[in-house]
């Protein structure tokens, strides 16, 4: 008697072809869902959530798009994953990774069904993904030397970022602001520095970059609303009602006149705390938790201007910015070290109004402040400029740069067919489908853009066979041209972090040849 | 059914509500037990050697995993039938034991499962059977023991152990980078073992993982990596020589366990109260600068007030840091873990040449690496790769790895891999049988036949021909005589292992043949199965 159940219930067990095919079309599917955001022309999609009050999000951002799927699939859920990531590691080209691995499964399956073994094809992807790699490197251009002209490179770089986002109308607006807001990180990754304060009304155009640190923020009633040569006090501490921590301390008293005596020492107790701070010479006296109205009205009679409930990321940005520490005690004014910026006031922004603290004392940090007619286009534009900055921040690091629109993946294809020539074996054929994974890029770009794929691919191609040519395709025009002269650029550490982990995840997929799925877990009915 | 009738010829139950139960009796319940277990090793039998493929699991909560490694699948697969369980218990016990050939055991057990079902049909009694296989398996461990070779390897030289860790991380998907991942392990082990006693604690390599980054950004850290940052955001991000204080106590106010309730009725008792608090948090900090600490490594929290002290008096500290990583912490930097402020003393601080903060990608993730510990012992391997499923898969091979080169450290026998070690038992035990009179003869020559399977398996995983590539080394290994020729699964041309450098420890092999075989026979002796039946 047989015995073919050796799982629970539920679960579900697919072997061999059955296997394979399930991650290729579940792999598939994600691919050509992003597929249409794909380059300048590309689509945005609009994601409704299913929580309370189904907010909606319209975005052409891969990674977004893909982390609010809800996604049974085992396989597409590799490829989320590897969006994700890259996302996290170089913020852009999160699109481009799924798409490359979704071709890379699509070829790799024509081969599966001409008989050809998963592992020959893995090989032959490995050795394609290094031989790409390597004529990337030797077609990359590196202006670290050259300031002038390296910032130009990352402008176009910019510009070639935000070109498919929903900027793309002020991209050199934009790209100035981002160029200019990496700079001065001056090499540092940390994005931290740079604030992105978003505010409804207005148009995209006005959006601006500033140069010194926007708090969103009101200035207590009473205090001056400008203070030149401000020296600032950023605390933590609490300005309420500074209670006793000592566990189990508790107020017990038998008389009303015991209860006004304990309420004039707390207040004593308040009034030297604000003493104490006042000391410290400040005019400025920024507090992460809240400030209550009598301290309050004693700073105000101090003239110093008070700000509350900064909150944790405010305050450390702007401990950063200013140079001063963040101080919970305040015992010895001599030894701790205060903040320091020429001027802060208060300013209008559409009917906000908000703290600006200009000219600080390290430079890195800055404010970008984003308009936009809904919130929808903001939190759009918050996101292009995330990737825009990202792409940059990591440039900066890693100078070397590439030209854009179907470039690099023309000059990979040329060099992989190469190797196929070359390469004996069975392997060859897992070579060229590699290459023609790699072609499906540029051919996508032109789809989306509504051009003919097939003749500008097959002349870009032409082009290509040249040694030395910069041919691209160029979107906007809708023909063939020399990407140098257009500005298309894109940082190398992008692409190779696209073809690197497209490859991986193509490979994991393919190696799998069982696919186990355990019984789901049983919820408690609440229904 | 079970009945029974009593003298007087009426039926009675033996076992509780028997008509809602099932029962297999007989030669029927060694099928099917024998069926089930098969069924697990057919699962596995695809992944093994280096051309095998992986399996993708879908947990219960939806998440992925994705890997070749026998134990793990077998884990995650959640399998209901009682046979299975014992599989996926025999692959965990080699895990435990080993750490390695987790696969193969599984397979080996099919295999011989397949042979007692052959010899069932016969007629063979199954205790003869596994008397038979008892046998069999002493022949074929004895055997092993005799063309066992000593691996000799010393700590400047360690180019053996890293090969024979290749040869492990080959079936893995990490085998892109397998070079640099086996020298890592190797070094890993080399600076944990204490080679006198040949031991190896595993529980000092600490393995962590974080997505993002290349295979290649994996890096072996001497020292530990704690996933925690500075909790003042302006304390300084590098400290060299830190002297080390290890605290299980938080900076805030003394909670005693006792309930007590603290009256305030005066406001000279609120004003004390206060001052106390006050010098609470400043004795506290005071404390540990008098010991001469220059990093103070907490378990609890900080209160605000004493976070800025801290900072203040230029104390760079670390809180919420976990238990396990504080002992390693402890152990590393030859500090003691201080329950108490009072009980701080210089001789408690632990030492470090460096501690640095070190930030990845462009999230804020931020890590804190202790390098250059006093007592280095503990170390760290740190793994970067492109998602999450990579990162485990890359941990469970690193895992195998680390566990090939402590066996190898603690005994250096060692047999040639490819499938070389069970043909050559094969031969041993297909000779040995005839010299053994009576029905366990036809048992043994069974047991040699189950052991031509996992050879099988490699070649046919490899895209060989599996018969005709199994008897050609098999007649190579009869005729010169030598038993290190196994299949070559990597197409490199050679079928001689010890130039290929396969090879595997003595005692993963032994404890392979022996494990499967002790549970091969425990599903033998069954020969009743009640179980509950389904609705």
């Amino acid at each position: 008697m047989p015995i073919d159940k050796i799982f629970k219930d539920d679960a579900s067990e697919e072997k061999g072809e059955r296997a394979r095919m399930a991650s290729f079309i579940g792999a598939m599917a994600v691919a050509d869902l992003v597929k249409s955001t794909l380059g300048p022309k590309g689509m945005d999609k609009i994601l409704q959530s299913t929580g309370r009050g189904h907010s909606v999000t319209v975005t052409n951002d891969g990674a977004t798009i893909l982390k609010s799927l809800h996604i049974d699939n085992p396989a597409a859920k590799v490829l989320v994953d590897i969006s994700k990531v890259q996302d996290d590691e170089v913020g852009d080209g999160t699109t481009s990774v799924v798409v490359l691995a979704g071709e890379l499964l699509r070829e790799a399956e024509k081969l599966v069904t001409s008989k050809i073994h998963p592992m020959t094809i893995i090989a032959g992807y490995r050795m394609a993904a290094e031989c790409a790699r390597e004529a990337l490197l030797k077609r990359v251009i590196d202006n670290k030397e050259n300031a002038e002209k390296f910032r130009s490179d990352l402008m176009k770089i910019a510009m070639t970022t935000l070109c498919s986002k929903i900027l793309s109308q002020d991209k050199e607006h934009f790209a100035e602001m981002a160029v200019d807001a990496v700079f001065r990180l001056k090499g540092s990754t940390n994005l931290e520095a740079i604030q992105i304060i978003k505010k409804p009304g207005g148009s995209l155009r006005d959006s601006f970059l500033d140069e010194g640190f926007i708090l969103d923020k009101k200035i207590g009633i009473g205090q001056p609303k400008r203070i030149e040569n401000a020296k600032i006090l950023v605390a933590n501490t609490a300005m309420d009602t500074d209670k006793v921590k000592i566990y189990g301390a508790r107020v017990r008293v038998d008389s009303m006149t015991k209860v006004a005596e304990i309420e004039g020492a707390e207040k004593e107790k308040m009034k030297d705390k604000v003493k104490k701070i006042l000391g410290h010479g400040i005019n400025c006296f920024v507090n992460r938790q809240l400030i209550y109205n009598f301290p309050e009205e004693l700073f105000a009679d101090a003239g110093v201007l008070a700000i509350e409930h900064a909150d944790f990321e405010g305050i450390e940005r702007l401990g950063l910015v200013t140079g001063g520490e963040i101080a919970s005690t305040f015992d010895n004014p001599e030894s701790v070290k205060l903040g320091h910026c020429k001027l802060i006031e208060e300013i209008m922004i559409g009917e906000d109004k908000l703290i600006h603290f200009s000219g600080v004392a390290m430079g890195q940090a800055c404010s970008i402040v984003l308009r936009g007619a809904s919130h929808h286009v903001l939190d759009e534009a918050e996101r292009s400029l995330h990737d825009a900055l990202c792409v940059l921040s990591q440039t900066v690091n890693d100078s070397r740069v590439l030209l854009g629109g179907g470039w690099p993946e023309m000059v990979m294809a040329k060099e992989v067919d190469e190797l196929a020539r070359k390469t004996a074996g069975k392997k060859s054929h897992a070579i060229e489908a590699f290459s023609r994974a790699l072609v499906a890029i540029p051919t996508t770009i032109a789809d989306n853009a509504g051009l003919d794929s097939a003749e500008l691919v097959a002349q870009l191609r032409a082009e290509h066979h040249n040694e030395g040519c910069n041919a691209g395709i160029d979107v906007i025009s809708g023909a063939v041209g020399d990407m140098e002269e257009r500005g298309i650029y894109e940082a190398f550490k992008v692409k190779q972090a696209v073809l690197l982990s497209a490859t991986e995840a193509a490979e994991m997929i393919l190696r799998v040849d069982e696919i186990i799925t355990c019984a789901p877990r049983r919820r408690e009915d609440r229904m | 059914m079970a009945l029974a009738f009593d003298e007087f010829g009426r039926p009675f139950i033996i076992l509780r509500e028997q008509d809602q139960k099932t029962r297999l009796r007989g030669i029927d319940a060694q099928k099917a037990n024998i069926a089930a277990g098969k069924a697990v090793a057919r699962i596995l039998r695809s992944s093994l050697g280096p051309k095998g493929m992986d399996k993708m699991l879908q947990g219960p909560d939806g998440d992925v995993t994705i890997s070749n490694d026998g134990a793990t699948i077998l884990e995650q697969m959640d399998v209901d039938n009682q046979i299975a369980k014992l599989m996926v218990e025999l692959s965990r016990s080699q895990d435990y034991e080993i750490g390695d050939g987790t696969t193969g055991v599984v397979v080996m057990a099919g295999a011989l499962l397949e042979q007692a079902e052959r010899q069932l049909d016969r007629g063979i009694h199954p205790i003869r059977i596994a008397e038979g296989y008892e046998t069999a398996s002493r022949v074929a461990v004895e055997h092993l023991e005799r063309i066992a070779q000593k691996f000799e390897f010393d700590v400047n030289n360690y180019e053996p152990l890293v090969q024979t860790c290749m040869t492990t991380l080959s079936s893995k998907i990490v085998n892109r980078c397998k070079r640099s991942l086996a020298e890592i392990a190797v070094k890993a082990v080399l600076a944990v073992a204490d080679l006198e006693r040949r031991d190896v604690n595993l529980d000092l390599i600490k393995v962590e993982g974080k997505v993002g980054g290349k295979l290649e950004d994996t890096e072996l850290i001497y020292g530990i990596l704690v996933d925690k940052d500075m909790s003042h955001p302006q304390m300084p991000k590098q400290i060299e020589d830190a002297h080390i204080a290890i605290l299980t106590c938080p900076f805030e106010p003394p909670k005693p366990k006792t309930k007590h309730k603290v009256d305030i009725d005066t406001v000279e008792k609120f004003e004390t109260l206060r001052k106390q608090e006050q010098q609470y948090f400043d004795e506290m900090v005071q404390k540990c600068k008098d010991v001469g600490a220059t990093l103070v490594i907490c378990q609890w929290g900080f209160d605000d007030e004493a976070n800025h002290l801290l900072m203040h008096r230029n104390l760079p500290a670390v809180r919420w840091v976990g238990g396990v990583e504080l002992e390693l912490i402890a152990i590393a930097t030859g500090g003691r873990i201080v329950p108490r402020f009072q009980e701080l003393t210089p001789e408690k601080l632990g030492k470090a040449g460096m501690v640095r903060e070190k930030s990845f990608g462009t999230t804020k993730e931020r890590m804190l690496y202790i390098e250059h510990c006093a007592n280095s012992k503990a170390v760290t391997i740190f793994i970067r790769g492109g998602n999450k499923m990579m990162i485990e898969e890359t941990k469970r091979s690193i895992h195998d790895a680390l566990c090939v080169a402590r066996n190898l450290i603690r005994n250096n026998s060692i047999v040639y891999g490819g499938g070389a070690a069970e043909i050559t038992c094969s031969l041993a035990v297909d000779a040995a049988g005839d010299k053994y009179p009576g029905v366990e003869q036809y048992a043994i020559r069974a047991f040699a036949e189950a052991l031509d399977s996992v050879p099988m398996a490699l070649a046919e995983n490899s895209g060989l021909q599996p018969i005709e590539t199994l008897s050609a080394v098999k007649s190579q290994q009869i005729k010169e005589n030598i038993p290190f020729y196994g299949i070559d699964c990597n197409d490199v041309g050679t079928n001689d292992m010890r130039e290929q450098n396969v090879f595997e420890t003595l005692i993963g092999k032994q404890q392979q043949i022996l494990l499967a075989t002790q549970v091969v026979k425990m599903i033998l002796k069954i020969d009743d199965v009640i179980s509950n039946s389904e609705y």
